[in-house]
């Protein structure tokens, strides 16, 4: 049983996701702990996967339909994707326990059932990405998860429908150059398994083709991730999607793709390839540096809580860019922790955001005033997410960004470090006036609420609540036990060459 | 440079092609003629793998020993790509299927598709 955790961590979803919508359509209130269910077996799999990994110092293959790989398909869990894969089932169970009241809320009555079913899609989608160890296999699961942001997005409010169209234009001009870098991959050594690419790639860097691939690959790699130029369709879709929607997306889409960008530098091609001979990481690296100063000063500028968070992201993909660019095992360590923890941080930061727009009726930062006495939770839940973003020892966020200092002071690359030391700077001014609007401004009633008849404040449920306090009680236990992850996965997750 | 051209004709094709998706994609203003760009260009995606997989005088991939004792590789068509293409058309197919619903609840909302009217009716 234990064997097949690789491949149900897939099947599962993709398999209940129908059944979710069948049985919806009868039942509509069986939607719901079908896909907690399904979410936790996941969690299950993917912890099944990664504790074998971890007590056996080996990955962990899996073959579909037993065909020896190259021919078939491989999955794959080694110390890297299996770290973000107990993430991902983490993440992904408690954004599905959060959004049980937010969907009746939002979504109509008659949408549960396709919702759900979508919601499973999404997860398969991500789990796919991230477990599995062939090129094209990537790009079809890839696909599926798209198709189910663009669809979800869709969902929300106001202009939401036109936003995932750009979206999907977008998303579909990366995927097709994803799709273009695999097929001169495959022009030039007739394989699509990621293991068997990098031993016969090696032997050809010299060669034009490989190059073009790669430059494809990584521009493909980097609008499904929002990294800098690209980003364009993040900020717009991810603020006019539903709550339910965006605490799923936000936190996991983007991650999985810096995971897959980790993939193709460092699995499919040699370290030594991406960092010197064709040095693609020092451009990701000075793009990155771009990137996080670009983004963060329009996260200062805006007053909507949640698309600052939008570019919230876009700063924390920077992070991991400028980690990549390191170039050593230092800055990778960085990446790929930071990776884990800011699942966690955004997908606290836009629970907090959900809760305060459903029941402080605002998303304007400029009425937050009383927020804390009207929501202690989820302000506290607030402030350590917004402490984690900048980086205060504690919580996670400081241990991550702390490798990755110390990543670019190895390497000697002080513009890296010190966009990062700026970075944080911004982001502490960006929090600190949020913080300051909700516990210090001496408002003692804010004035949009209760002003029109009728409408009475209401408590964040129990769903909401609980989800968000155990993501603030991992952001601070990924902190204190950032030594063990670091020791016992990351350190075997770095790939060979650093 | 002619005869570049014509002996890998399909990969012109291609080129031009996917030029003219891009072009749609990104230049023009009716929504609906940017889907349209968007299927141009996975479309020549597919005739990109397709002709990686083609081969000149080649047959189709089942081999049988009576009628070839000695297999050569040279005279079978590599099905991998168009394999790979078939699941790539069912991906086309559903993007363009979401983006007509899409298309459809825009156009429920604001009665256009030209993207510059959306754009003025979104800063109202």
């Amino acid at each position: 049983m234990m064997l097949h955790f690789p491949v149900l961590l897939v099947v599962v979803p993709l398999v209940m996701s129908f059944f979710i919508f069948v049985f919806g359509l009868f039942q509509r209130r069986i939607c719901f702990p079908l896909t907690l269910v399904t979410l936790a077996a996941c969690l299950l799999f993917a912890g099944g996967s990664f504790w074998t990994v971890l007590s056996t110092g080996q990955p962990v293959h899996y073959h579909l339909g037993a065909w020896a790989p190259p021919w078939g398909i491989e999955y794959v869990v080694d110390h890297l994707n299996g770290l973000v894969l107990v993430g991902l089932a983490i993440v992904a169970l408690l954004a599905a326990i959060y959004a049980k009241t937010m969907v009746e809320r939002e979504i109509p009555v008659a949408k549960h059932a396709p919702f759900y079913a979508l919601y499973m899609l999404q997860a398969t989608g991500l789990f796919g990405m991230t477990v599995t160890g062939d090129m094209f296999n990537l790009y079809v699961l890839l696909e599926i998860a798209s198709f189910s942001a663009y669809a979800l997005i869709g969902m929300g409010e106001g202009a939401a429908p036109f936003a995932a169209f750009r979206y999907m234009i977008f998303g579909t001009l990366g995927a097709c150059a994803y799709l273009l870098g695999v097929g001169y991959l495959y022009i030039i050594t007739g394989s699509l398994n990621m293991a068997d690419l990098q031993q016969i790639l090696t032997p050809l860097y010299q060669s034009q083709v490989v190059s073009v691939g790669f430059a494809f690959l990584l521009v493909g790699t980097g609008v499904k991730m929002a990294y800098f130029p690209v980003h364009t369709w993040l900020p717009d879709s991810y603020t006019l999607a539903p709550s339910s929607v965006s605490v799923l997306l936000a936190p996991l889409f983007t991650k999985v793709g810096a995971y897959v960008l980790i993939r193709i530098l460092f699995t499919v091609f040699d370290p030594s390839f991406s960092t010197t001979l064709l040095p693609a990481t020092q451009v990701l690296g000075w793009i990155a540096v771009a990137g996080i100063l670009f983004s963060s000063i329009m996260a200062l500028a805006q007053t909507d809580l949640k698309r600052m968070l939008c570019y919230l992201i876009v700063t924390e993909i920077g992070y991991i860019g400028i980690g990549v660019a390191s170039g050593n095992r230092l800055g990778l360590t960085g990446s790929i922790f930071h990776i884990l923890n800011d699942m966690f941080m955004m997908a606290g930061l836009f629970m907090t955001a959900g809760a305060i727009q459903a029941h402080f009726r605002t998303r304007k930062t400029d009425e937050f005033a009383g927020l804390h006495r009207k929501m202690p939770v989820t302000s506290a839940v607030l402030v350590i997410a917004g402490l984690s973003v900048i980086g205060v020892p504690p919580t996670c966020g400081f241990f991550s960004k702390w490798y990755l200092l110390l990543g670019t002071i190895q390497a000697e690359q002080w513009v890296f470090m010190g966009t990062l030391l700026l970075g944080s700077l911004l982001n502490a001014i960006l929090f600190f006036r949020i913080f300051e609007r909700s516990y210090f401004e001496p408002r003692p009633d804010p004035p949009h609420l209760g002003r029109e008849p009728g409408t009475r404040f209401e408590r964040a449920a129990m769903s909401e609540l609980v989800p968000m306090i155990l993501t603030a009680a991992f952001i601070i236990l990924l902190g204190l036990f950032s030594g063990y992850i670091v020791q016992y996965s990351i350190a075997y997750a770095v790939p060979k060459g650093f | 440079m002619t005869d570049l051209i014509l002996s890998n004709y399909n990969y012109w094709v291609y080129v031009v092609l996917i030029m003219i998706g891009f072009y749609g994609m990104m230049a023009k203003n009716n929504l609906m003629k940017k889907l349209i760009g968007m299927n141009i260009f996975q479309w020549s995606i597919i005739l990109f793998y397709i002709s990686i997989g083609a081969k000149k005088g080649g047959t189709i991939p089942v081999v049988d020993p009576s009628l070839h004792p000695a297999i050569r590789a040279l005279d079978y068509v590599n099905p991998l790509p168009h394999v790979l293409m078939l699941t790539a058309i069912v991906v086309g197919v559903a993007t363009t299927g979401i983006a007509l619903t899409l298309l459809i609840l825009i156009y429920r909302k604001y009665g256009t598709l030209e993207e510059d009217e959306i754009l003025e009716a979104l800063k109202k």
